[in-house]
């Protein structure tokens, strides 16, 4: 159910993120959604790909801080209320989220979230109880 | 089992310690005055004469020497052998002015080489050994120094000088090294090297470092201890006074043992010049008893000190000097506080950051600022911006409780902060405090 974010350490400094990229780009890694989370000194890039493990192996043979995070992706209706339905769900279930990013789909009205919260079990388990799809890993992978 | 190198010298009894020390200074003091005549003028202007200085008890009625007194005599003028008697020069890097150049004849060479073997003997070398030399060759002292010593006990020298890390590995790995000499931040980095090309301390033959020629602190040895599976001792010199093996750890690794019989020590207060009884912290001051070529008299080395008579266990009786606490020169006062960059990084370390990092110091509408790089490891990464703004603020709250000043603590990537194959920068003070 569960879908490896991949997360990078990248220093403010002009071409690290050109860095980050080309290196993916040389490794056949595809990128399915990101975000990028800023402040002043540095950022976090966190990326879906197809093929994460990998993705984390060449980073750090490049010497990038990486980390692999838990996430949950679920589908919605690319229409005027469709976030508002999950966000409204995980709510009522007491659940914080850290985090999110959404893309489209490249067919069809659907829209998918990357939701980063505190608990993953209880966040999938509300959204299941309230008919939200859950994207499997592959499925996410393979898009 | 303590090893000895010179037993007679080095578990000599107090009395017949001082006993050389005053025959030696007597005739040091007379050489001096006879063939420097820099220093000449100084003791004249003291209203002091040679035959003042009947032994080490006198020793304070002598004129300081200090590194502005170097450099206005650079490059003669405080040599007290005529050149056709020297045989080589070393000379300190220049980082805090003009270079000092140092002058040896073939016995300061040789008795300086001496010391560099009883520090080698001291952390069990003998001619069993393999001993890789990975201080910098040419005028930095380390190299030649520890190399001279290695031959004297009869170790297979590695004379490798400082770079080249990977090549450093496989000579270490090939060849078996069984003790390694080089900066204590160069032998970091050859572990954290070790770690990323998948070789474990225990593939190694090697047993003992000795590390010298820049501040460490006590976390940094456990570190280095671990990543290298060996002992690491400090050792304790300066180009000024001949170079490394003025002073040498014992496997008791609780201070340095001075190499009295030729380097005489003592303790001043650094703002009034008076001598400070055993036990004082204070700055330490050498009187070469030995030298030839450049005997320095009264050598204010700026490094805050503090020198023990207790009675070591490894037996011998030299007196004993802690590992400087900070020089000061490389002492900073921010805000009015004094900082020594080690106190940062006995917190780096013990906080669980890798001892690599950058302090700056600027000002800014008149306050100065504080700012730490530290590297930033996997372990403590999160993918969160709150989770790595944590570990800054618990990182800085941390330095805050040592230095009582608030610093701003950035975590960078790790490897982003440059490494050092020798003396490493640490600070970089951008204050224009003089115009």
């Amino acid at each position: 159910m569960l879908i490896k974010q991949i997360s990078i350490f990248v220093e403010n400094k002009p071409g690290r993120l050109s860095a980050v990229t080309k290196l993916l780009s040389d490794n056949g890694i595809d990128i399915r959604a990101l975000s990028v989370a800023d402040t002043k000194d540095f950022g976090i890039l966190r990326l879906i790909v197809n093929n994460p493990t990998k993705a984390c192996e060449v980073l750090k043979e490049a010497d990038c801080t990486v980390s692999l995070t838990n996430v949950i992706a679920i589908g919605i209706h690319d229409k005027p209320g469709g976030l508002s339905a999950a966000m409204d769900c995980l709510y009522s279930a007491n659940i914080s989220v850290e985090y999110m990013y959404a893309f489209i789909s490249k067919s069809e009205d659907q829209a998918y979230v990357i939701l980063r919260v505190e608990n993953n079990d209880k966040a999938v388990e509300a959204l299941k109880e309230n008919d939200f799809t859950i994207l499997k890993a592959e499925e996410v992978y393979d898009m | 089992m303590a090893n000895y190198w010179n037993k007679e010298i080095e578990c000599m009894s107090r009395e017949d310690m001082k006993k050389l020390q005053d025959e030696r200074l007597v005739a040091q003091v007379k050489h001096v005055y006879e063939n420097v005549p820099y220093y000449k003028n100084l003791m004249d202007e003291k209203g002091v004469t040679p035959d003042d200085i009947k032994s080490t008890d006198d020793l304070h009625k002598l004129p300081f020497l200090t590194k502005a007194d170097l450099r206005e005599a650079y490059p003669y003028g405080l040599l007290a052998k005529p050149l056709s008697e020297c045989v080589r020069i070393q000379s300190t890097s220049g980082t805090t002015g003009k270079r000092v150049v140092a002058f040896y004849t073939q016995h300061d060479v040789d008795l300086w080489e001496d010391c560099c073997a009883r520090a080698i003997t001291a952390v069990g070398g003998t001619n069993e050994d393999v001993c890789q030399v990975a201080y910098g060759y040419g005028l930095f002292t380390g190299g030649p120094g520890l190399n001279g010593g290695s031959h004297k006990v009869g170790c297979l020298t590695l004379p490798m000088s400082s770079g080249n890390t990977e090549r450093q590995i496989q000579f270490m790995t090939d060849l078996g090294a069984t003790i390694l000499c080089c900066t204590p931040s160069y032998a970091a980095y050859i572990g954290e090297t070790l770690k990323e090309m998948g070789i474990s301390p225990d593939d190694l033959k090697l047993k003992a470092g000795i590390f010298g020629a820049e501040p460490w602190t006590e976390e940094m040895r456990r570190e280095i201890e671990k990543s290298l599976g060996i002992k690491a001792y400090d050792i304790y010199g300066l180009t000024e006074t001949s170079g490394p093996g003025v002073a040498f750890e014992c496997e008791a690794q609780t201070g340095m043992h001075i190499n009295e019989d030729h380097f005489f020590a003592e303790i001043i207060d650094p703002d009034t010049g008076e001598v400070l009884p055993e036990g004082s912290k204070g700055e330490l001051v050498f009187t070469s008893l030995t030298k030839e070529a450049f005997p320095l008299l009264r050598y204010r080395t700026r490094d805050i000190c503090v020198l023990t008579r207790e009675k070591c266990s490894c037996g011998r009786t030299l007196v004993k000097m802690c590992k400087p606490m900070g020089r000061s020169d490389d002492m900073l006062i921010i805000r009015g506080v004094n900082v020594f960059p080690s106190q940062i990084e006995t917190v780096l370390i013990e906080q669980g950051y890798a001892p690599n990092y950058l302090i700056e110091v600027d000002r800014r509408n008149n306050t100065d600022t504080l700012d730490i790089n530290v590297e930033l490891t996997e372990e403590q990464f999160s993918d969160t911006v709150k989770g790595i703004q944590e570990k800054e603020y618990e990182l800085a709250q941390a330095i805050k409780t040592i230095l009582g000043i608030n610093p701003k603590v950035h975590l960078v990537s790790p490897k982003s902060i440059a490494r050092s194959e020798g003396k490493a920068v640490r600070v970089v003070d951008k204050r224009k405090l003089h115009d």
